[in-house]
């Protein structure tokens, strides 16, 4: 279960956003550019702070200005999978793998490198340089990065908005399978709904920094009101 | 062959210069990297005359610097008695003295060099880590040095080089007293300051070029090497 409820101003810019997910699954953070979407996953990372409001995951709360609760990043056990990857590019791609599975107790893990290096499939990058490999395997290695700190939530920020349609087709069903695989929440942002429709349980929808309508696709798909403005009435 | 052997005097200066220089950027070399890291990363007032205290032996007279040292670090200066009360240390006249004056004549030259490699590193990819588990500490030991690495190559060998050539903080704070603060450059000096010293002045000459043209070499070389596994 995951919740959300923040308000941050940022210039002129209010976000002011509040949504709730349950169970596994993926909760797609949709809407156009700009709209506030990486600002909101960011909150939930502990990357950048709300003016106020409460964060929590499965009940464990990770910021709640009325409590001044607000765990620093490394405390959140959140997995954050960059738009631009953001591999270590002085470590190899097994190192850059096992970078944040090593700070996990072994007793807390519950993602083994072997089961992530396989439905991945990345066995034979292990022993390479980041600066080797191609934009889709980048974002690969990044995922597995990403899911073998076993975190309680995954959050994906436009993972395949860098990469051509080919790659994109390459990476698409490795998060589609995550997860039922690893029986983890997945928070996931997009701007496109071509992969919305193929991946997501849910979705909130985001416009101006708030949340202008939630729920399961189907019913989303079917409210007039917002095809509009989404560009949904294609679907 | 008589000219190229180095007489017992050239020989202890040269030996002094290595020694003192190894000494000055070890004890620069974490400060350097810590000002850098100050300088590139955090904003808080007062920042600009921070920055303008580390530049300042660049572009004041060594002479100034050097008494200023005397000043401070002298035995009855206000952080040299300190030192010499509490910790037994004496700056004053001797090789531990001229390594200090040589690490903050280097100084400068330190922190310019790993603050533009720390400024280079990507501050996402220290997001990264951070999310990955690591405080903030760790990221710093994890991600941004061993990023910065082909600046702080480059600082060593600068501030290294540096240290090699300083003279006048040097004779201003600890005297030119051979065998013991007598570097390279001032016995250079001595001997060109008494009759019959061409030759030896000539020896430390062109040593001094060659261990200049080694050090700038070995830069290159290891600045290289490291940057191309890390391109992005």
């Amino acid at each position: 279960m995951l919740h959300v409820c923040v308000r941050r101003k940022q210039g002129d810019f209010l976000i002011d956003a509040s949504f709730n997910s349950k169970g596994i699954g993926v909760t797609a953070l949709f809407g156009s550019s700009g709209a506030g979407k990486t600002s909101i996953i960011s909150m939930v990372a502990g990357l950048v702070r709300p003016d106020q409001g409460r964060i929590a995951v499965d009940g464990h709360e990770l910021f709640d200005s009325q409590k001044r609760i607000d765990l620093p990043p490394e405390k959140r056990r959140v997995g954050y999978v960059f738009q631009d990857g953001r591999l270590f590019p002085h470590l190899s791609v097994r190192s850059n793998l096992c970078f944040g599975m090593r700070r996990i107790n072994p007793s807390d893990r519950y993602v083994a490198f072997d089961q992530v290096v396989e439905l991945l499939a990345v066995e034979q990058l292990l022993e390479r340089r980041p600066a080797k490999l191609s934009g889709g395997e980048k974002q690969r290695v990044a995922i597995g990065r990403a899911l073998l700190t076993s975190p309680a939530i995954l959050l994906m920020d436009e993972p395949l908005a860098s990469l051509d349609h080919a790659r994109k087709a390459e990476v698409l069903p490795f998060i589609a399978s995550l997860s039922s695989e690893f029986s983890i929440p997945i928070l996931y942002v997009s701007h496109s709904f071509d992969e919305i429709l193929n991946l997501a349980d849910r979705i909130v929808f985001v416009d101006s920094g708030r949340v202008a309508a939630a729920g399961s696709v189907e019913e989303l798909i079917r409210r007039r009101d917002l095809q509009l403005s989404t560009g949904l009435s294609k679907f | 062959m008589e000219v190229f052997t180095l007489t017992t005097v050239e020989l202890e200066a040269l030996r002094l210069s290595l020694w003192v220089s190894i000494w000055a950027v070890l004890w620069s070399l974490p400060l350097g990297i810590l000002a850098a890291w100050i300088l590139a990363r955090l904003r808080f007032p007062g920042k600009n005359l921070l920055d303008g205290l580390i530049h300042l032996p660049l572009v004041l007279p060594p002479v100034v610097i050097g008494y200023l040292l005397l000043v401070f670090f002298g035995r009855r200066g206000v952080v040299g008695g300190w030192l010499y009360e509490v910790l037994g240390i004496s700056l004053a006249f001797n090789w531990k003295g001229a390594a200090v004056a040589a690490g903050v004549m280097a100084f400068p030259l330190m922190v310019r060099a790993v603050r533009l490699s720390i400024e280079g590193v990507d501050q996402g990819l220290e997001a990264a880590a951070r999310t990955l588990g690591c405080g903030a500490l760790r990221v710093f030991f994890t991600v941004t040095l061993p990023l910065s690495v082909p600046g702080i190559i480059t600082g060593v060998i600068l501030a290294f080089a540096r240290s090699l050539g300083e003279f006048g903080a040097t004779i201003t704070f600890v005297s030119n007293i051979q065998g013991k603060t007598q570097t390279l450059p001032l016995a250079l000096y001595t001997l060109t300051q008494v009759p019959g010293g061409e030759t030896g002045a000539m020896r430390l000459c062109i040593i001094s070029i060659m261990i200049a043209m080694v050090a700038v070499l070995a830069s290159e070389l290891l600045a290289k090497r490291f940057a191309v596994p890390m391109r992005s």
